[in-house]
Order: structure tokens, then sequence, then C-alpha cells
């Protein structure tokens, strides 16, 4: 049994095959819409979150599955104390995979070990998000038909921004990435991600604060957006909310055919006139997020079309 | 002996922690839980050292079986351990830096989810020898020693 708790728990060859089944159920979904079925999907989510676990139901829905669960800690066992540990065994007797968002890092981690069924993890606290990160590459391999030589910008909060971190983890496995890292020097990306997998890996970056001094260099522009619920102190938030706002000027100094991404929900970190301009890809990016989690289910739960 | 030295004798059986760090001796007793055992055990401070300058010496009466060296080698592994029968070191043990270490430091993030889960044990995984760096293995939060 698999479980998917950081974007490394699989090897390249893994990755291209998952993007591959993504890709094809991207293309013909309505092919795949039995595979899951007599399947329950359980999603855990401690803390609130729209599009994930949507993406998530329909996922699976999308798959002739069925779906349960809960999606906030009060309306969970969690407000009577209940442990993760003694969470998942639960549900393990309940459903056939589960997806867990915890507010707490490493949760997932601890629910795999416990776990009768697969677990994904589902974004733990500031730590990993890895479903992000598989449909942040697979929107990238699908718009731009490859996963390295590219220079890829992340911009906003780098240090409390999960999706940034478990990009640069997966994104350094490929050949000539580069990366340019903007952000105020208060939310500059961790040290340990620094040190452990851009310099372990030798590639090439540069922190810079100013976005529109970079914008000609990027071939994607990752956004991000400052997450008040990652802020102990409310002055703090404030102060950085507003650091980086994209708009159609600022994206006038970017390649024809650079793409902007967000893992959304966006706040005003992109202007919405942004949103008619083809590069912004981030809607698109959406629906690969469904189309990639079911490919995910699929590969967890060791189903095919074959046994259709 | 004269004014300038204590004299503390030998132990028959059981091992001398040597070459530790001047002033780490206490808190190599409490994290090997020496104060739960019913061993003799002497710990001597600052003593004066060629090699270091001065250094901590601890001699235990008692197998080896007493203690974890993993624990050992993670607070310092340029100790000697030296292994003691009848009155005479027959063994001189090389500590190393253990791959994984289990409750002996706690992790500080208060974003972890050990700081919710109480039964959790904290386990911190060795993931640089060259600069001996250790990170929680659910945060990944590096200790801090």
């Amino acid at each position: 049994m698999r479980h998917l708790i950081s974007p490394l728990d699989f090897s390249v060859e893994e990755l291209d095959k998952l993007l591959s089944l993504a890709k094809d159920i991207s293309e013909n979904p309505k092919k795949y819409s039995k595979c899951c079925e007599g399947k329950k999907l359980a999603t855990l989510f401690y803390e609130p979150s729209t599009r994930t676990r949507l993406s998530f139901e329909a996922a699976m829905l999308n798959l002739g599955g069925s779906v349960l669960g809960f999606s906030s800690a009060d309306s969970s066992s969690a407000a009577k104390g209940e442990s993760v540990s003694d969470t998942i065994r639960v549900i393990s007797c309940y459903a056939d995979i589960c997806a867990m968002r915890h507010p707490k890092e490493g949760a997932p981690m601890v629910a795999a070990s416990k776990s009768g069924i697969p677990v994904i993890n589902a974004g733990d606290g500031g730590h990993q998000h890895p479903t992000q990160t598989l449909t942040d590459l697979l929107t990238i391999k699908a718009l731009k038909g490859k996963l390295g030589n590219m220079t890829i910008g992340l911009c906003g909060d780098l240090k409390f921004g999960r999706t940034v971190h478990s990009l640069i983890h997966s994104l350094v496995r490929y050949e000539n990435i580069k990366f340019v890292l903007i952000s105020p020097k208060e939310l500059r990306v961790p040290d340990y991600i620094k040190e452990d997998v851009l310099d372990e890996h030798g590639v090439e970056y540069k922190e810079v604060e100013n976005l529109e001094d970079v914008m000609g260099e990027l071939d994607i522009l990752y956004m991000t957006r400052v997450q008040r619920e990652r802020f102990f102190n409310e002055d703090d938030y404030i102060r950085m909310k507003d650091f980086y706002i994209l708009d159609t000027a600022k994206m006038q100094l970017a390649k024809d055919d650079m793409l902007v991404l967000h893992p959304l929900p966006r706040v005003n970190e992109i202007s919405v006139d942004v949103d008619d301009d083809p590069r912004a890809a981030y809607f698109k990016q959406a629906q690969y997020g469904v189309y990639v989690r079911m490919a995910l289910i699929m590969t967890l739960l060791e189903v095919s079309l074959d046994e259709q | 002996m004269n004014n300038n030295t204590i004299s503390v004798g030998k132990i028959n059986n059981g091992f001398v922690l040597d070459h530790i760090e001047a002033g780490k001796s206490m808190q190599i007793y409490n994290h090997l839980g020496l104060d739960r055992l019913d061993c003799c055990v002497a710990i001597i401070k600052n003593a004066p050292s060629k090699k270091m300058g001065k250094k901590d010496i601890m001699k235990i009466e008692g197998g080896l079986d007493l203690v974890n060296l993993d624990i050992l080698g993670f607070i310092d592994h340029k100790i000697t351990v030296n292994i003691v029968k009848d009155g005479d070191i027959v063994e001189k043990k090389e500590l190393t830096l253990p791959a994984t270490i289990t409750d002996v430091i706690k992790c500080k993030n208060p974003r972890c989810i050990t700081s919710i889960e109480q039964e959790l044990k904290h386990v911190f995984v060795l993931t640089d020898k060259e600069k001996q760096i250790y990170r929680c293995q659910y945060c990944e939060e590096k200790c801090s020693r």
C-alpha cells in the first residue's frame, strides 16, 4: 500500500507515468467514469479549504466513486480530543482511500503510519502540499510540453507557502531548472530548502525583492497569496499582504509565452485584468488539479481501465 | 595527592567516557538517565587535557547495555568510550552520529503535529552528516542542540 505524503514519494519515472495518465484522463474523461465504482474517498479536512477538498471530491465522483468526510476540525471528533492516529484507524474501516488536510505539520505522515488505507497529504500546515505540486507539474507539462530547461519565478510568501516548497522539491529533479525567488526579506524561502534542496542539487537560484526587474527572464511566474492563517501577528500580515500585485503593466515586461500560475485562492496579488491575458493559466490549473487527483486516486488504489 | 589534583579511583568493570567537552558531563548524565541507575558513577569536570585543554570524564560501573550509545553519539560523537574489565581497558569504542534519535530532544516547532499528538515519539533524522544536522521526521524542523 502506498501513500502520498511528500512530493518526493514518487520517482521521476512514476511521476511521468502519473502525469501521462492524468493527461489521458484530461483528453478522454468519460473513459474513466466508472474506474472507481464502489470505492469511497474520505476527505478529512481539519482546516478550511474549498478548492482542494472539492477538487478531491470531484475527482472521485468523476471516477464513479463516492465521498464522505468532514470539512473542519470542529465538525470532527478532533473537537472531542481524538488523536490523528485514532481517527485514521477508524476511517480505515469506512473508506478505501483518504485525503487529509491538517494545520499541524507532519499529521498526514502520522496518519499514514497507522492507516489501513492509502493516505494522501492534502496540505499539512506550512509544510507540504504534494497534490498541488502534481497539479502544477501537470499544468506546466501540458501547456509547455516539458518540465525541464526553464526559469521559474516564485513570488510572494515563500516562507510559509507550502505549495512553493513542494514545487521546488519536485522541479529540482529535472534538467536545467533555474529559480528566481521573489519575496520580501521576511518571507524568504527557509534555509533548509535552500541548503538541502537547491544547493544539494546544484540548482541555480537568486533571491530578489523586485518583481519588475526579473519579469523578462521568466518562463513561469508562480504567484502565491500571503496567508493570514500562517501569521501569529496580525500586524506582520497586514504589512506583507500587498507587497506584490501582478497587473497588466507588469505582464507587458514578460515573455510572450510565459505562464502565470497560482494555487488559488487569490486575494489581490493578481489583478483581475490579468485574467483575460492568454498567459494566465491559473484557472486551467484548477481543472488540471481534478485530472491529476483522478490519476492519483487510481494509482494509489491500483485500479486501471483494464479492470472495468 | 598535592593540593591541585583530585584522585578518582579505578573502576573494575564498567566503562569510562573520555574526552567529553568540558561542562557537558551533566547533560550526558541526564540524557543517559544515569540518575535512575543503582550503579556507581564518577563525574570529573574540567580535568586537564593535552588535546582539549580541559575535558570532562565519566566513570560508570556496570555493563555498556546500561546506556544508549546512540544518544551519546548524538550529544558528542567525539567522546571515547573505554570498556574496562577487571581493572583494565579492554576495548575502545568509536561513536558515530546515529541515523535517528528518538525521544532525546523535543521538536520546538509549534506547528508540528508532535505539539498536539501527545503519545507521539519525537524522532529526529540525520539529514546532513557533514554539517551534523538533524531534522524532525514529521515537520523537518532543524533541531537546535
